[in-house]
């Protein structure tokens, strides 16, 4: 267990050139600074610019961004857990620390995935609500505070895919569109206004990868770094997609 | 001009997505440039809310109020017609916002809840819950997917802009961008290109900006003849948490909501805060300032921390910080209305502030300079739009707190429909390929010298000396003497930086490599900061001078603009008159109980 007094930090970070690139391990050693974080670290790596043993090397190409995990940018397998690398304080991670990319997105390099999947499968059920027009139109629908308290946490999803990363059946086999996508049909299929496009929505989650995949695990709410009741949001998209489905039968 | 006008905007923040909708819906093209997914923008990171006069109180609250607040928040050194534009366009803009979905905090008959903000008296904030910009961004995100799903807006995400594409009249037609992938340089071509990249804030090092807030298109556009105004002026949060990598906020609605700041009143104390008791605390900003107490604007507020800090030693254990102590609220209010940025002290401090009060200090958090424009949001140059906080228009010389947002949206507005208007009223460019070849060629040379050069100066170093640089002489309180030392230093580092080390020389997604290209522009942009604040021998807003303590209209009712002089390789200046003929300047004061 490494104890706040360490004078230094280890890390090891798998690293890779390019996408059809020989992943590889690096090894660095730090010296402690209180309220460091796995972010904090590559860019002290970056102005090192060595590894532990005393070579030099390049600088760790990674997403970040706002470093206060709302971007969403810098999921990561540490320790080999999915979670934020900018909230991963070091002091709570036992050494030698290991950062690789997340596993079930194409790497770019180091530590960079390719996520734009999640961004596809936005486009895939509409996630949006269906507007005239940006000229004036007056107010918007009066919601019940009840309401906002039920959406604005779901709202809340950085898009990091933490919890693809996590789900046992995300994966090539399936096709499955993942949990966040779920969570925002729900999110928009209670909209006053989104609702309008509810049907199209539940139509694009029936079929290839849809919703009828996943196997309720849970290991999307345990790693969620905005803690989304991703699988209360799942079986009630699940139940609206069965009635559709029912009611679609009959109508043939 | 061809019949759909082709508009290029870079940056996908709430101006770049606004501007997109704007003129996508004005029936233009538009190629969307990013270097980070627009859904994980900066814009992510504001917490507290957005403001508009919708007197939903009864507070008797108006657009013509929220005119005097701005302008007098902004130490009248704004020009108050595009304001009043603003603050009138504010109310429809919400109702915008609610409309797209937008799940902001709602009152018991299901209408909008305000909260109250710093520098004004009335309750004139929307939020939803204490991420407000996320939720401001992903609102217009979605609209920016729907136009992109029906192929009418084309996204470039993962693309940094490098350079504006002029042709020999100096009229823009394009831009020069790089993929961060590939690093392959090309040009776009555009009949107007609106800038929308935001901040600078990596320019001090750490602050409470983003990490793509590097400032560098600005600075490029700068050293292309774009001119810079007011740069000079930083606003510098007062409630910031110190970190290692950066200052995270602590929102002004901590304080809007309630949040008390004080030092205990013997200094170096060191028992628990909590078992201080009242009489033994010192609320130094309800002493000084009774009317508007914890919610004085920001540059006052953040001089009076360091007043107690730096003059009366009263710092907590001596070290740079004070209390913001929010533990006397009911803690369900508080996980009701600022959960988002309770969580954010919890989770990087470690401590809970619902029971511990937290430990903050002033940081680095925005410029209200940037990009000089016209009221169409026109820079000096034809063609280059900007919006946003990559523009100077709307905050003086000090931007109160919720506004900010609101002027990105309303800037991003403005700039769409304007920038389709002057394409159509454009002549087409004779020498076309020319232009862009020329300009093709210029950055493929500065990658090409840089993937080359094997000196001695690490990039990353480097630009920890400028931050800590600029932090240090740059932002709370100015000295000339220090300022001229800066500017001296600043002169060298741009010498130094010819003699980059690039230990990174591979063409795939080579991020240090991208950062170093913004490296030297960040450093130009120094420059004008640091000058700028230089000649400017008064006070005011978020630029103070102990030298010269008092603002100075008859020499300085001025705008600072900068133009980059190839000659000198260094900033030139000139004053522009500030538009007042609104509301009156008169002295700004948050002490008097008027
Ligand atoms: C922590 C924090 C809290 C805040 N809270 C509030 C608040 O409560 N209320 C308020 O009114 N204001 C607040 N602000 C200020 C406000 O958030 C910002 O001023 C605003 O979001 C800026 O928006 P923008 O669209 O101008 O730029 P940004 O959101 O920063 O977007 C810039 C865009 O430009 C892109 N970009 C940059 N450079 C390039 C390049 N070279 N090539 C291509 N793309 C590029 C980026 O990828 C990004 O998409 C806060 C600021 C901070 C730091
Ligand atoms: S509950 Fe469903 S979505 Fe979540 S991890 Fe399990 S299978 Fe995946
Ligand atoms: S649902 Fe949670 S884990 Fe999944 S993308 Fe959204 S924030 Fe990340
Ligand atoms: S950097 Fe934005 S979530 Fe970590």
């Amino acid at each position: 267990m490494a104890t706040a007094t360490a004078k230094t930090v280890q890390i090891k970070i798998k690293r890779q050139d390019a996408p059809a690139g020989n992943p590889h391990w690096e090894e660095y050693e730090l010296p402690w600074r209180a309220g460091m974080n796995v972010i904090s670290s590559l860019m002290e790596i970056a102005a090192t610019g060595q590894t532990k043993d005393g070579h030099e090397t390049s600088a760790i190409t990674y997403d970040a961004n706002c470093l206060e995990e709302v971007c969403g940018s810098c999921a990561m397998v540490i320790n080999g857990k999915v979670r934020m690398a900018c909230s991963a304080l070091i002091d709570k991670l036992d050494q030698p620390i290991t950062v690789e990319p997340l596993k079930k997105f194409p790497v770019v390099r180091d530590l960079r995935v390719d996520r734009s999947v999640l961004f596809e499968n936005l486009k895939r059920v509409k996630a949006w609500v269906p507007l005239d027009g940006t000229y004036d139109l007056g107010e918007g629908p009066r919601q019940s505070m009840t309401l906002q308290e039920e959406l604005y946490p779901i709202s809340r999803c950085i898009s990091c895919c933490s919890c693809m990363e996590a789900c046992p059946q995300f994966n090539d086999d399936t096709n499955f569109v993942g949990a966040a996508t779920i969570a925002q049909v729900k999110l928009f299929n209670s909209h006053p206004t989104g609702e309008s496009l509810k049907r199209e929505r539940l139509d694009a989650l029936m079929g290839d990868g849809g919703i009828h995949e996943c196997g309720y695990a849970q290991n999307c709410v345990e790693v969620c770094p905005k803690e989304i009741q991703l699988t209360k949001a799942i079986s009630e998209v699940s139940r609206d997609v069965m009635v559709q489905a029912v009611g679609d039968l009959f109508r043939k | 001009m061809a019949a759909k006008p082709k508009i290029i905007i870079v940056g996908g923040g709430l101006a770049g997505l606004a501007a997109t909708i704007k003129t996508a819906e004005a029936g233009a093209d538009v190629d969307l440039f990013s270097i980070v997914p627009v859904k994980r923008s900066h814009s992510v990171c504001a917490q507290g809310g957005i403001n508009a006069a919708k007197n939903l109180k009864g507070e008797g609250d108006s657009t013509a109020k929220h005119l005097d607040d701005t302008v007098y928040g902004g130490d009248f050194l704004a020009n108050q017609p595009p304001v009043k534009a603003m603050c009138d366009a504010a109310p429809g803009i919400i109702d915008l916002l609610d409309r797209m979905g937008v799940p902001f905090n709602r009152t018991s008959e299901g209408l909008l809840d305000f909260r109250r903000f710093g520098g004004t008296l009335f309750h004139r904030t929307a939020f939803a819950g204490a991420t407000t910009g996320q939720q401001l961004l992903y609102a217009l995100d979605e609209q920016v997917r729907r136009f992109e799903s029906e192929n009418r807006v084309k996204k470039y995400e993962g693309w940094e802009f490098l350079s504006a594409v002029l042709d020999e009249k100096n009229v823009c037609r394009g831009i020069c961008a790089m993929d961060l992938r590939t690093m392959e340089v090309r040009t776009f071509v555009a009949d107007a290109v609106i800038m929308c990249t935001g901040g600078i804030g990596a320019i001090f090092g750490k602050s409470t900006n983003s990490v793509v807030c590097t400032g560098s298109s600005q600075g490029s556009l700068y050293l292309q003849g774009v001119k810079y105004a007011n740069g000079e002026f930083i606003q510098v949060h007062p409630t910031s948490i110190p970190g290692e990598d950066k200052l995270r906020l602590m929102s002004e609605s901590a304080r809007g909501e309630g949040g008390r700041v004080w030092v205990p009143k013997k200094a170096g104390d060191a028992r628990d805060p909590k078992s201080i008791p009242v009489n033994e605390r010192w609320y130094f900003l309800e002493e000084w300032y009774p009317k508007y107490g914890n919610l004085v604007p920001r540059d006052v507020a953040t001089r009076a921390i360091f007043k107690v800090v730096y003059e009366h030693g009263l710092g907590i254990d001596g070290q740079p910080m004070v209390y913001l102590d929010l533990t006397h609220i009911d803690p369900k209010i508080l996980d009701k209305k600022l959960e988002g940025i309770l969580e954010i002290y919890e989770k990087f401090v470690g401590d809970d502030p619902r029971t511990t009060p937290m430990k903050i200090f002033p940081g680095m958090h925005y410029t209200m300079g940037g990009m000089w424009v016209d009221f169409d949001q026109q820079t000096t140059v034809p063609g280059i739009f900007a919006a946003g906080e990559c523009e100077y228009q709307y905050h003086g010389a000090n931007r109160l707190g919720a506004n900010s947002l609101v002027s990105c949206i309303f800037g991003g507005f403005i700039a769409g429909p304007n920038a389709v208007k002057y394409a159509k009223g454009l002549q087409g460019d004779s020498n076309a390929e020319r232009s862009q070849e020329m300009e093709r060629r210029r950055q493929e040379g500065i990658n090409a010298k840089l993937m080359s050069s094997n000196g001695t100066e690490n990039p990353f170093r480097l630009w920890r000396e400028l931050g800590e640089l600029m932090t240090k002489n740059a932002t709370v309180i100015r000295y000339n003497k220090a300022l001229d030392e800066t500017d001296g230093i600043l002169g060298d580092m741009i010498e130094r930086y010819k003699n980059i080390n690039l230990s990174d020389k591979s063409n795939w997604a080579n991020s240090s490599f991208a950062f170093t290209r913004q490296l030297e522009n960040m450093l130009h942009l120094s420059r004008v900061i640091v000058q700028g604040a230089r000649q400017r021998d008064e006070s005011r807003g978020s630029h103070y001078k102990p030298d010269f303590p008092t603002r100075n209209d008859a020499d300085f009712l001025k705008t600072t603009k900068a133009s980059y002089d190839a000659a000198t390789n260094a900033p030139k200046f000139e004053w522009e008159a500030v538009d007042t003929s609104l509301v009156p300047p008169r002295e700004r004061k948050y002490d008097a109980a008027t």
